[in-house]
C-alpha cells in the first residue's frame, strides 16, 4: 500500500496544475500578508480565500484525477492487491500531495507572520479543508462512471459548500427569525465543513466579541475545549464519512 | 493707605496658623489625636507609617499632607477620610482597604456638603468607593491614582463618584478596576481633563443628568462596556480616545437621550461598537477618528439632526448600523476607506455618492444570529450586489461628499 | 483449473452475462471469441475480480475468487488497451509492478528483451505509440511466470515482427503447460496458438469444443473456416 501511495504521490506532485495551484497559494499568501499591514487582518483575508480556493481545488482536482486513473486502477486491479487498499492509497497520495501543496503555498507563509494558535488553527484547518473534498471528490466519482457527470457533481457539490448552504441559512434564519433558533443554527452550522471551519477561525480571533448574543452562543459551544475538539471530530468525519461510503460503493463496482 | 491697614489687620490671623507633625518619632502618633489640637487653617504633616485609625472626619478648614505616603488602612471596616468642611487639601497619601457593600457606600475619600477642597496626589487602592463627591462645589480632583483588585462585582463601588455638584475639576487621574472609573449624576459646569480610566468592570465615564460639563484628552481603555453619556444635554467631548472596550454590550461611547453636544477630535479605535446613539439629537460629530472597530456607528431611528462631518472611517467591520429605515441625519465630507469611487475634477471630494450602511449590517440589525455567516462568500456576494443597485438599504443614508483622502486627525 | 458456475451480470437493463456455466481445464489454451458486445471481455474481468458478477460463482483451484484478491498473483492479465499513469516512465512501471508483487521470484525477461525495451526505459508513458503500450502489457503479463495467462487482443496494434514475437511466447509458454485465454478478432492467427475454442453470443455460450473435434465436425481444416461453417449452420437453423 505504501508503494502505490508513493506512487500516486509522485505522480501528481509532478503535475503542472498542483504545481500551479501552490504558486497560487504562495502568491496569494505573501501577497496578502505584504499588502496588509496587520497580520491578523491578513489572516481573516486569507480565510475566505483558502475556504474557496482550497475546496475548489481539491475536488475537482481529484475526481479529474481518479477519472484520469480510471486505467491505473484496472492495472492495479490485475494485481494481486485488495481493493479497498487501492481506494485508501489514492486517497491518502492525493490527500498527501495536496497538503504538501498547501503546506508549502499558505502554510509557510501564515506560520511565519502568525505564529501563533490562530495561525496554526488556520494551516489544521486548510489541511482539514482539503481533505474533506478530496473525500467528497470520491464519492462523486463512484456515484457516476461518467467523467462530464462526475465533474459536474464535483462543482455543484463545492458551489453548495461555498456558496448555496449559506443562502440557505439564510433563508432559514429569516424565516424563522421570530424564534430562538441560535442553538439551531449550531448544529446547523456543523452540516457545512466550511461554514465549521469558518467559525472556527473567526472564535479564534477577537471577531467573535461582535457577534453578539449569537456569538456568546457560539463561543460557548465552538469556544470551550470541548467545543474545539468536537469541531475538529466533525470535520474529520467530514473527511473520513464520505470516503468510507465510496469506498464502499468502489468495492463493488464494475470496472 | 486704607487698604495697607486692612492687611496689617490680617496678619495676626496668618501668623496664628501653624503646623502639626504626627509620625512614630513624634509626640503626636495618630492623626486623630492630631486632628483634636489643629485650628482652622493649620496644617498636618504625616510622616510614613501605617495609620489604622478608622474613620477619620475632617470638619475644620485645613490641609493634610502625607509625607512619603503614609498608609491609612481600613482594615475592610470602615470609610477612611471623611471631609465635612470647606477649603481642606489632602494631598501624599496612601488610602486601601475601606469597608465595603454597606448601605452607607464606604469610600477611600468622602466629601460631604463641601466647597474648595482638593484631593491631590493620592493613592488608593482596594477601596469600595475611591473618592465621592456629594453636594460640592469647585472641588479639585488631580493626580490621584485609584485602583481596586477586587474581583466580586459586589465588592467594587466607582473609581471617582460625583454626585449633585457644580463646578468640579477632575483633572489627570489613573482609575481602574472600580465599577465606573468616573460616575457623574446631576453635576454641572465641571470638567474631566486627561484622565486615563481603564479596565474598569462597567463604564470608563458614566455620566447621567450632568448639563454644561466638558470631557477632554482623557483615554477610555479596556472597560466592561466603554462610556455612557445618558440623559444630558451641552456636553463637549474633545479629544478623547476610546479603545479596546470588545465584548457583547461594549461600546466605546453609548449616547443615550442626549442633545446639543459636541464630539470633536476624539479617537474610536478598536472597539465592539464605536459609537451607539440612541435617541440622540444636535450633536456635531466632527473630526473623529473611527478605525478597526465591529461598528464604526450604530444609529437607531431614535436619533435626528446629528451632523457627521469631516470623519475618519478606516477598517472598519460595518461603518454603520441603523435599526430603521428613517434617516434624519447627515453625512458630509467624511473619509471611508470603503469608498470605491472617483473623483473626475480633482476636488478632493468623490463624485459619486457613498451608502456607509452594507446590506448585511442591515440584515445583522434585524437578524442578530445572522452573524454566523460573517465572512462568508455569500455575504460577500450580496454586499457587492447591493452596492451596485441598491434596494434594501435605505437610499437617503449617504454621504454625497465623501473625501478622498483621509484626514489628519 | 477455473470452475464458472452460473454466471449472471447486468449493467443496468442489459443483460450481459446471460447464466454462464463454463470449465477452463489446466493445460489447455482458449480462445474466447464471438461479436463484438458479446460479454467476453466482461467475463474476463469477472475472473479478474473487475467486475462483480450478479448471480453465479467463479471458483479457482477449488476455492471461490469472489472478494478474494491474493489469487491474482497466479494470473498475468494484458489488457486490450493498456493505459498506463502518463507521468510515468516504463522504467518506473515496470519498477511499480514489481515492488506492488514483492516477490523474489525470478522475472521472465525473455519480452523485454525481445521487445528492446531496456532501449526506452527512460519513455514517458504518454509519449509511447499503442504498439509500444501493447508491448510494455505484454511483459507485464508474462512477467511473474503465471498459470493462467489471461491475454485480450493480445496481437491487436503490434506490428507483424512484435506480433510474431508474441505469439511465440504465446506457444512456448503453452508448452510449458500454462492455462492460457485469448480472446481475439483475427481468427487466422489463432491455430498455432490454441487447443480449445469458446464462442460467445448475445451473453450465452454458444459452444465450446476443442479444435480436433471442430475440424473434425464441420470438415475443415482452418479454425476459420470452421467457425464460419458452425455459424452458418446455426443461422440456418434458427432461420427454418
Amino acid at each position: 500500500m505504501l508503494r502505490i501511495i508513493k506512487f500516486v504521490m509522485q505522480d501528481i506532485v509532478k503535475n503542472k496544475i498542483v504545481l500551479f495551484y501552490t504558486l497560487l497559494l504562495a502568491l496569494l499568501s505573501w501577497g496578502i500578508f505584504g499588502l496588509e499591514d496587520n497580520n491578523s487582518k491578513g489572516i481573516l483575508t486569507l480565510l475566505n480565500v483558502i475556504l474557496l480556493n482550497v475546496p475548489l481545488v481539491s475536488i475537482i482536482f481529484s475526481t479529474i484525477y481518479i477519472y484520469n486513473s480510471n486505467e491505473f486502477i484496472e492495472l492495479l486491479l490485475s494485481q494481486p492487491i485488495h481493493r479497498s487498499k487501492i481506494w485508501i492509497s489514492f486517497y491518502l497520495g492525493l490527500l498527501l500531495a495536496l497538503v504538501l501543496s498547501f503546506i508549502i503555498g499558505a502554510g509557510i507563509p501564515i506560520l511565519i507572520f502568525v505564529p501563533s494558535v490562530l495561525g496554526s488553527m488556520m494551516v489544521i484547518i486548510g489541511i482539514l479543508i482539503t481533505a474533506v473534498f478530496i473525500s467528497l471528490s470520491f464519492l462523486s466519482v463512484v456515484i457516476t462512471r461518467d467523467k462530464a457527470k462526475g465533474i459536474g457533481i464535483s462543482i455543484m457539490l463545492w458551489l453548495f459548500f461555498a456558496l448555496l448552504f449559506d443562502g440557505l441559512v439564510l433563508f432559514l434564519l429569516f424565516q424563522f427569525s421570530d424564534y430562538p433558533i441560535e442553538k439551531i443554527m449550531v448544529i446547523v452550522a456543523a452540516l457545512s465543513p466550511i461554514d465549521l471551519a469558518r467559525i472556527l477561525v473567526l472564535l479564534y480571533m477577537d471577531a467573535s466579541a461582535m457577534m453578539g448574543y449569537t456569538g456568546a452562543i457560539f463561543k460557548q459551544y465552538f469556544g470551550s475545549n470541548l467545543g474545539l475538539l468536537i469541531t475538529f471530530l466533525l470535520l474529520f468525519f467530514w473527511a473520513l464519512i464520505p470516503f468510507l461510503i465510496s469506498k464502499k460503493i468502489f468495492n463493488k463496482m464494475d470496472l | 493707605m486704607q487698604k495697607f491697614l486692612i492687611i496689617l489687620f490680617f496678619i495676626p490671623f496668618w501668623a496664628q496658623a501653624h503646623s502639626v507633625h504626627i509620625g512614630e518619632h513624634f509626640s503626636i502618633r495618630s492623626i486623630k489625636e492630631g486632628l483634636k489640637i489643629v485650628h482652622e487653617n493649620d496644617t498636618l504633616f504625616v510622616h510614613s507609617g501605617w495609620y489604622k485609625e478608622g474613620n477619620i472626619i475632617i470638619e475644620l478648614p485645613i490641609t493634610l499632607i502625607g509625607i512619603d505616603f503614609p498608609i491609612l488602612d481600613g482594615e475592610n471596616k470602615f470609610e477612611l477620610l471623611s471631609i465635612k468642611s470647606n477649603h481642606v487639601l489632602v494631598t501624599g497619601f496612601k488610602i486601601i482597604n475601606s469597608g465595603f457593600a454597606t448601605t452607607d457606600d464606604p469610600c477611600g475619600i468622602k466629601i460631604y456638603d463641601s466647597k474648595n477642597v482638593t484631593i491631590k496626589n493620592n493613592i488608593l487602592e482596594n477601596n469600595f468607593f475611591g473618592i465621592y463627591l456629594q453636594y460640592c462645589k469647585n472641588c479639585i480632583v488631580i493626580d490621584n491614582t485609584i485602583k481596586s483588585k477586587s474581583v466580586d462585582e459586589q465588592q467594587i463601588g466607582n473609581g471617582i463618584h460625583c454626585w449633585k455638584s457644580d463646578s468640579l475639576q477632575i483633572t489627570h487621574n489613573v482609575i481602574s478596576g472600580h465599577r465606573d472609573g468616573i460616575y457623574f449624576e446631576f453635576v454641572t459646569n465641571s470638567l474631566i481633563w486627561r484622565n486615563i480610566s481603564y479596565e474598569n468592570k462597567r463604564y470608563g465615564l458614566h455620566f447621567m443628568f450632568s448639563n454644561d460639563d466638558a470631557y477632554i484628552c482623557n483615554v477610555f481603555r479596556k472597560n466592561g462596556a466603554g462610556v455612557a453619556v445618558m440623559y444630558t444635554k451641552k456636553v463637549m467631548m474633545f479629544n478623547n480616545t476610546f479603545e479596546d472596550n470588545w465584548g457583547d454590550a461594549a461600546y466605546g461611547l453609548l449616547f443615550k437621550d442626549i442633545s446639543d453636544s459636541y464630539l470633536i477630535g476624539n479617537k474610536f479605535l478598536n472597539n465592539t461598537t464605536g459609537l451607539h446613539m440612541e435617541g440622540t439629537s444636535r450633536i456635531a460629530i466632527e473630526n473623529n477618528l473611527f478605525k478597526e472597530n465591529g461598528w464604526a456607528v450604530k444609529i437607531s431611528a431614535s436619533c435626528m439632526d446629528n451632523d457627521f462631518k469631516h470623519n475618519n472611517f478606516i477598517s472598519n467591520t460595518f461603518d454603520a448600523a441603523t435599526n430603521g429605515s428613517l434617516v434624519l441625519n447627515s453625512f458630509k465630507e467624511n473619509y471611508w476607506d470603503k469608498y470605491e469611487g472617483y473623483d473626475l475634477n480633482k476636488d478632493q471630494i468623490g463624485d459619486i455618492p457613498f451608502h456607509p450602511l452594507s446590506l448585511y449590517a442591515v440584515i445583522i440589525e434585524t437578524m442578530p444570529s445572522a452573524m454566523l455567516l460573517y465572512r462568508s462568500f455569500m455575504i460577500t456576494l450580496l454586499d457587492k450586489s447591493e452596492k451596485i443597485l441598491p434596494s434594501i438599504t435605505p437610499d437617503n443614508f449617504i454621504d454625497e461628499s465623501p473625501k478622498m483622502k483621509p484626514y489628519s486627525i | 483449473m477455473i470452475e464458472i458456475k452460473g454466471l449472471k451480470k447486468s449493467f443496468g437493463k442489459l443483460e450481459v452475462l446471460k447464466n454462464i456455466s463454463l470449465q477452463i481445464v489446466s493445460n489447455e489454451s482458449y480462445a474466447l471469441i464471438g461479436p463484438n458486445g458479446c460479454g467476453k471481455t466482461t467475463l474476463i474481468k469477472s475472473i479478474l475480480g473487475m467486475v462483480i458478477p450478479d448471480y453465479g460463482d467463479i471458483i479457482l483451484e477449488k476455492s471461490s475468487i469472489l472478494n478474494q484478491f491474493e489469487y491474482r498473483k497466479t494470473i498475468g492479465y494484458m489488457p486490450q488497451i493498456g493505459h498506463y499513469p502518463s507521468n510515468m516512465t516504463i522504467g518506473h512501471i515496470i519498477d511499480m509492478v514489481k515492488e506492488i508483487r514483492n516477490t523474489s521470484e525470478k522475472i521472465d525477461e525473455d519480452l523485454f528483451f525481445a521487445f528492446q525495451l531496456n532501449k526506452i526505459l527512460n519513455k514517458k508513458m504518454s509519449t509511447l505509440s499503442g504498439g509500444t503500450t501493447q508491448k510494455v502489457s505484454a511483459f507485464l503479463a508474462f512477467m511473474f511466470d503465471p498459470n493462467l495467462l489471461i491475454l485480450d487482443e493480445p496481437t491487436a496494434g503490434l506490428d507483424p515482427i512484435s506480433s510474431e514475437i508474441l505469439k511465440e511466447k504465446i506457444i512456448t509458454e503453452r508448452n510449458k503447460g500454462k492455462t492460457i485465454i485469448i480472446t481475439s478478432h483475427i481468427l487466422s492467427e489463432l491455430d498455432e496458438m490454441i487447443s480449445r475454442l469458446i464462442y460467445m453470443q448475445e451473453g450465452n455460450i454458444l459452444f465450446d469444443l476443442s479444435i480436433d473435434e471442430l475440424k473434425k465436425e464441420t470438415q475443415e481444416d482452418k479454425v476459420s473456416k470452421a467457425i464460419a461453417h458452425i455459424l452458418k449452420k446455426q443461422h440456418h437453423v434458427e432461420n427454418y
